[in-house]
């Protein structure tokens, strides 16, 4: 299983796929890849994102507007598994698109495309019965967030089921970038490790090169999604691979110098 | 009493139901449900929630024989349930005292809510004038223009109203931003909720909040007429005036229940609002319910004259009386509600909200092929004022006819 964190922290990256277009998500991807992400989360679009802020719920438009289909994450996974063996792939998506494509279907599909994991934001264990039992059938992780409300008893059960890593969210809130990271971040992770072995990502809201060295100190990977999507929708089509590959590898090398004072 | 008919496990209705959500709302919504079942374990909550549905809000609302109305149709006896006449405009009210009593247990000072038609929103606005909480309101843009009336009188009764300006600004979408507001502020802030809709244990305790509606109906046409009504009739946005109105009918096997979708503009994917016609089991915001959607699982647009019955999903309850033909769901038109709006207004001096004249259209359809004998409930869920721009539009009231 492809996920794994060879250099500490991990680098975990979310995009939307088809946004702005499918054939600059697969540049975009391997862009990423190339340039140090060990994880690539393949977000796929969904008309109502209510987890998300304003960044992902544009990019999620504009994918949609692309005509973008959950089909085309798994074609695009299935052409990534080809061109980069080694590197881990994982489906991030609300349930609804999963459940009209049919969860036994989506499975067997993800498996044969060769997706390591599946995030879905609106999954929570407690519902997660037949989505489990499906996910094992097709030797798919199963990745859950775990979030600073989550109490200790929740954190359990999370760290039971999930495979992989466990995703924990860095604040109480939606998606997108914010200044500094909260405590709430690191007395989560201090909380999960005593429910899983699990390598643990904190994301939400990680946008440069500090709070990725600050996540470094306690966890084992970073997340990093609407600073990304930022950036590419910054860039426009032509220059996002390059504008996404400056980004992680200006976050892997800011990391490793010594930690940089205080803006 | 009607307990547990069609709810086998705590939040679900057969297979409908349960908690689609982000984790971050996990522990509150697990909070809420604990507070809620000490709240309904507690005789001073329910005294205290009496007391005001009766001081305050005007409880119980009239059960009306509509004379002209039964004679113009000339077949059931049609009485009128008459939430319109309750504070506020509307059944909604019910609701938002029940939630904000909650609220004051928990401790919590900030309330958020969605509205539609703005009913739920202005409801949310007077409780929390009435218990000194801070209230925004979110609302999509589309329908703060055409139910303008309620924005301005949410903003009178000091809340904040934020307009919605993402995917078809409507309900959907300010169900969503006040989710997002919700996940951000979960630690303070009581969400609202305003339909029998959303994740466990909102759907539950919406209906509960509403069941005095069927409480109070049956007692009274029983009063009236020494016997249960053959029909019960109400319309269905998310499905809390008419869950409220079914509830305690259940289990009379001979009363039927019937459930009026917004028919829009016709039966194309878009242009109507009707989920058991068009929809599809899926999960929308925080429930697994029929769901207008596409053929890769992304959320329809709705149509609906009325903004109130103007949404994708349905509550799960629906969705399970569905299935099991317990009870049965129809549509009615845009046409057809604004036609059944005047007639109502003519025949009887009411006009209703737009929601509730699509509950009065299936009336006008069905009454005449029943019998003088049949006795027909509608659920007249609220008034009209807030129409009366779309009205002036529609019905030409601005000149002469
Ligand atoms: C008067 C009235 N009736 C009905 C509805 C629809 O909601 P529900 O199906 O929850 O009763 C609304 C919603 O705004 C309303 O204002």
């Amino acid at each position: 299983m492809p996920i794994q964190f060879p250099e500490k922290p991990g680098l975990v990256v979310y995009f939307t796929v088809g946004d702005p277009d499918l054939a600059t998500t697969h540049s975009i991807a391997l862009a990423a890849i190339d340039a140090g992400a060990d994880v690539l989360e393949l977000g796929v679009p969904f008309s109502d994102p209510l987890a998300d802020g304003p960044v992902i719920q544009r990019a999620s438009e504009r994918a949609l507007r692309n005509g973008t289909r959950l089909r085309d994450v798994l074609e695009l996974a299935a052409a990534l598994r080809v061109e980069r063996p080694e590197s881990g792939l994982i489906v991030f998506s609300y349930y609804n698109p999963i459940l009209r494509f049919g969860l036994e279907e989506f499975c067997a599909a993800a498996e044969q495309a060769g997706v390591d994991g599946v995030l879905v934001t609106d999954m929570i264990v407690d519902e997660a019965t037949d989505y489990l039992q499906a996910l094992h059938r097709h030797r798919l992780a199963p990745i859950f967030l775990a979030a600073p409300t989550s109490p200790d008893e929740r954190l359990a059960r999370i760290g039971a089921v999930s495979r992989g890593f466990v995703y924990a969210i860095s604040r109480v809130g939606i998606t997108g970038a914010q200044k500094s990271l909260t405590e709430d971040a690191e007395q989560l992770v201090r909380r999960l490790r005593r429910f899983t072995q699990l390598p643990i990502a904190v994301g939400f809201g990680i946008s440069n090169p500090e709070h990725f060295a600050a996540v470094g100190e306690f966890a084992d990977a970073a997340v990093v999604g609407s600073a990304i999507v930022a950036a590419i929708e910054r860039a426009g089509p032509k220059d996002a691979p390059h504008a996404i590959a400056r980004f992680i590898q200006g976050l892997r090398r800011d990391s490793r110098e010594p930690a940089a004072p205080a803006r | 009493m009607a307990g547990t008919a069609t709810q086998e496990r705590a939040g679900r209705f057969g297979p409908y139901g349960g908690r689609y959500v982000p984790e971050t709302l996990v522990a509150a919504l697990d909070e809420l449900e604990q507070a809620y079942d000490q709240a309904q374990a507690d005789p001073d909550f329910h005294q205290k929630l009496d007391e005001l549905l009766r001081d305050y809000a005007g409880r119980p609302t009239p059960l009306y024989f509509a004379v002209r109305l039964t004679e113009r149709l000339g077949g059931a006896k049609i009485y009128l349930k008459r939430e319109d006449l309750l504070h506020t405009g509307a059944h909604k009210i019910n609701n938002c005292l029940g939630q904000a009593l909650l609220a004051a247990r928990m401790g919590k000072q900030r309330i958020i809510a969605e509205t539609g038609a703005g009913q739920h929103g202005v409801a949310t606005a007077t409780v929390c004038a009435l218990f000194g909480l801070e209230c925004v309101v979110y609302m999509g843009e589309e329908d703060m223009a055409r139910q303008e009336l309620n924005v301005y009188r949410m903003r009178m009764l000091g809340a904040e109203v934020r307009g919605v300006s993402c995917g078809s600004r409507t309900l959907k979408d300010a169900i969503s931003e006040a989710m997002r507001d919700w996940v951000t502020n979960v630690r303070t802030t009581y969400y609202l909720l305003g339909s029998a809709l959303g994740a466990h244990p909102y759907p539950t305790m919406v209906r509960d909040f509403h069941r005095v509606i069927s409480r109070e109906a049956r007692r009274q046409i029983i009063e009236k007429e020494n016997r249960l009504p053959d029909a019960i009739i109400a319309c269905v946005g998310g499905g809390s005036n008419a869950i409220g109105a079914f509830y305690e009918f259940i289990q009379d096997k001979d009363v039927q229940l019937i459930g009026v979708e917004a028919g829009g503009r016709g039966p194309q994917l878009g242009e109507h609002a009707a989920r058991f016609r068009g929809g599809a089991p899926g999960v929308l915001q925080g429930t697994y319910s029929y769901v207008l959607q596409d053929e890769n699982g992304q959320i329809a647009l709705t149509h609906s004259v009325s903004a109130g019955l103007d949404y994708a999903s349905i509550g799960p309850e629906h969705a399970a009386l569905h299935d099991s033909g317990r009870a049965e769901y129809t549509s009615v038109t845009d046409a057809e509600a604004l036609e059944a709006t005047q007639l109502l207004a003519r025949t009887e001096g009411i006009i209703p909200a737009l929601e509730s004249a699509h509950a009065v259209a299936e009336c006008v359809k069905r009454a005449p092929k029943m019998s003088g004998s049949d006795v027909v409930i509608v659920n007249v869920s609220g008034r009209g004022d807030k129409d009366m721009g779309i009205l002036a539009r529609e019905l030409r009231l601005s000149g002469a006819e």
